[in-house]
This record gives structure tokens, C-alpha cells and sequence, in this order.
């Protein structure tokens, strides 16, 4: 089910994706550029999180920088077999993200762990147990990630 | 490229403060003060560790989430192309550049799999994200290369991530 925002929501959540600030009264901060309350800021924001409009509000971590190794990994699940592999796959806690995708190879994962040779392992574990390939797409270079999505607002412009 | 493992990487004081603020920025007038409140240590201590680990990119920033599934946002697609490798690099850095990108790569082929740089797009229909391709390809020129788009049908798993508590982070598979 989408959740209805108005505007004031759709200002605050496109402005703290991009970040929150770091002093004594963040939330003030916050309600001077939208024009509202330090109190409403934090209301808004209960209620946003209450709704599950927004996952949380704190720090996003930068994977590599904490070291280890990921993955993009995929595999081709015949049909009839799908929750199976699905499975099979979701199992593992260094999966971190699972997707069923629309092309011959269906099922797309993200493989996290400290070390590259644990990744190779739960490949072939993967492998192993389900009979099925599995390809194994690394990283090779890295050109942007970042995720933003403006909502789009009534009478604001393209905010940066 | 590797910076060393989640073992070294973090001071006690800083893993104490992530593991707070990984979680959620308390909803009160004074956020910080509060979590220093919890560590028994000063609001500036806290403010410091955390410009540290934004200084040091181990945080990317401290942000809202949304929830784009309940947003609407629901589509995603995942876009590939199979461009020449003497190429990848500098239209890499170009879709990069693109507000619409959320995440890009460059990756190896494989079997069946011929592209070997991928950019993900989303939006609110499967029209708003392939336009966005579209118009990506167009002026980017890549009309001409091997393409496909794949759309997400199902998110099947999600974590995104964390840090651990120390005792914790050898927890047996299956756990938690």
C-alpha cells in the first residue's frame, strides 16, 4: 500500500535523504530551511517512521570502507523449482540482497562477507545444493552509488 | 582498494556510537546529547566520532531512508549494456554522472551474460523508469550496443549494512 505524504513531508524526506545535520539542535536546523518548528520536524518524523514512509533516519555505511568483499551473483531457476532456490539462496547470511529479475538468469544476489574466499564458498554451497550455475559478477569498477529518489513535490522546483 | 576488515577499522568508542546510530537518530531536541547520555561520555565526543567516520567515508552520511516501496517507488530496473572494454570506463563515469543512477558498475561477462556495465533506475511505473533509459542511452549514445533492462518482479531479501557487536560477529550460520 503507497502511503500519502503532503508536502511539508515530501520537502523534509527529499532534503534529510540528502543528510542530516551534525550540531547541537539538528531538528531546529532542519525546521528553519522548511520553515516550520523544531517540534514539528520531530513529529513529522515519528509519524513518517511510524508509517514505515521512511526505513530510519541515521548513518549510512560505506561498505568498503569497512572492509571485505561483495558480490553481484546470479542464477537461473527453472520455474517450478523457484521458491526453492530462493530458498537455498536467502539462507545465507552473507546474502544481503535478493531480487527476482525479468531475464533467463531470474534470481539476482548480493554476497557480502570479510573475505573473498568465503564468498567463493557460499557459491559453490549455492551450487552444490541446488544443482543449478551460478555466475559470479565482482565488482570491477565502481561509478556511482548513491541512492536518491526526489519525490517529485507541487510547485518545487528540482531542489539541489 | 581493500581497507582492512571490520576488525580494525573502528575504535571501540566509534563501533559504540555506530551501533546507535545505525540504528536511529533519537527523535528529541538534542539527538546527540542524548546518545552521550547513553555512553556516558559528552555530546562533543559523540559529534567528533561522528565527524571522524564521516571524514573517513566508514559513514557515508547520517540520512533518512524512505521506505520506497511504500513511497511508490516501485519499480527498479536494472539497465546493461555490452560496450567495448576500451569504452566502459569513460561511459561508466558518464552514467555515473547521471542524478537518475543510483548505483553503477562495471562487472565481468559470463556465460549468457554479455553486458558488462549495469546502472539501476527506478521510479514509480515501469514507463518512468525505461523513459529514463531511454533517455540516458540516447544521449550518452548508446543506442547502438547490446542492451536489455531487467526489472525487479519480487525483493526477496533486503538487509542493509551494519556494523556488529563484537561478540556477536562470529555468530553461527543460521542465526540471526
Amino acid at each position: 500500500m503507497t502511503i500519502t505524504l503532503d508536502r511539508t513531508d515530501k520537502l523534509l524526506i527529499n532534503r534529510l535523504q540528502k543528510g542530516f545535520p551534525l550540531s547541537s539542535r539538528p531538528y531546529r536546523e532542519v525546521g528553519r530551511a522548511l520553515e516550520i518548528e523544531e517540534r514539528e520536524v520531530i513529529e513529522r518524523l515519528q509519524r513518517l517512521l511510524d508509517e514505515g514512509a521512511l526505513t530510519r533516519l541515521g548513518a549510512i555505511l560505506n561498505a568498503p570502507q569497512l572492509g571485505g568483499e561483495r558480490t553481484l551473483a546470479a542464477t537461473s531457476a527453472p520455474p517450478d523449482r523457484l521458491e526453492e532456490v530462493i530458498q537455498a539462496i536467502n539462507r545465507h547470511p552473507q546474502v544481503s540482497h535478493n531480487y527476482e529479475r525479468t531475464h533467463e538468469y531470474n534470481l539476482w544476489f548480493v554476497i557480502s562477507s570479510e573475505d573473498e574466499a568465503d564468498i567463493a564458498r557460499v557459491i559453490r554451497e549455492i551450487e552444490d545444493e541446488t544443482g543449478l550455475p551460478v555466475i559470479n559478477l565482482p565488482t570491477l569498477e565502481e561509478y556511482r552509488v548513491e541512492f536518491y529518489y526526489e519525490l517529485p513535490v507541487d510547485g518545487a522546483g528540482q531542489e539541489t | 582498494m581493500r581497507q582492512g576488515t571490520r576488525e580494525n577499522v573502528l575504535t571501540d568508542d566509534e563501533r559504540a556510537v555506530l551501533l546507535i546510530v545505525q540504528e536511529g537518530i533519537p527523535l528529541c531536541a538534542q539527538p546527540y546529547r542524548e546518545i552521550a547520555e547513553r555512553l556516558g561520555t559528552s555530546e562533543d565526543r559523540v559529534l567528533a566520532t561522528l565527524e571522524s567516520l564521516l571524514d573517513r567515508r566508514v559513514t557515508k552520511r547520517l540520512a533518512a531512508v524512505p521506505n520506497h516501496y511504500a513511497l511508490g517507488v516501485t519499480h527498479n530496473g536494472m539497465a546493461v549494456w555490452n560496450v567495448p572494454d576500451e569504452r566502459v570506463s569513460q561511459i561508466g563515469r558518464a552514467l555515473g554522472q547521471r542524478q537518475e543512477v543510483t548505483h553503477c558498475y562495471r562487472r565481468p561477462r559470463a556465460p549468457g551474460w554479455p553486458y558488462n556495465v549495469f546502472a539501476m533506475v527506478h521510479g514509480m511505473s515501469r514507463e518512468e523508469v525505461l523513459a529514463k533509459i531511454s533517455a540516458i542511452s540516447r544521449e550518452l549514445g548508446l543506442e547502438a550496443y547490446e542492451h536489455d533492462v531487467l526489472f525487479s518482479t519480487r525483493l526477496l531479501k533486503k538487509q542493509g549494512t551494519r556494523v556488529r557487536d563484537r561478540e556477536l560477529r562470529h555468530a553461527p550460520e543460521g542465526a540471526p
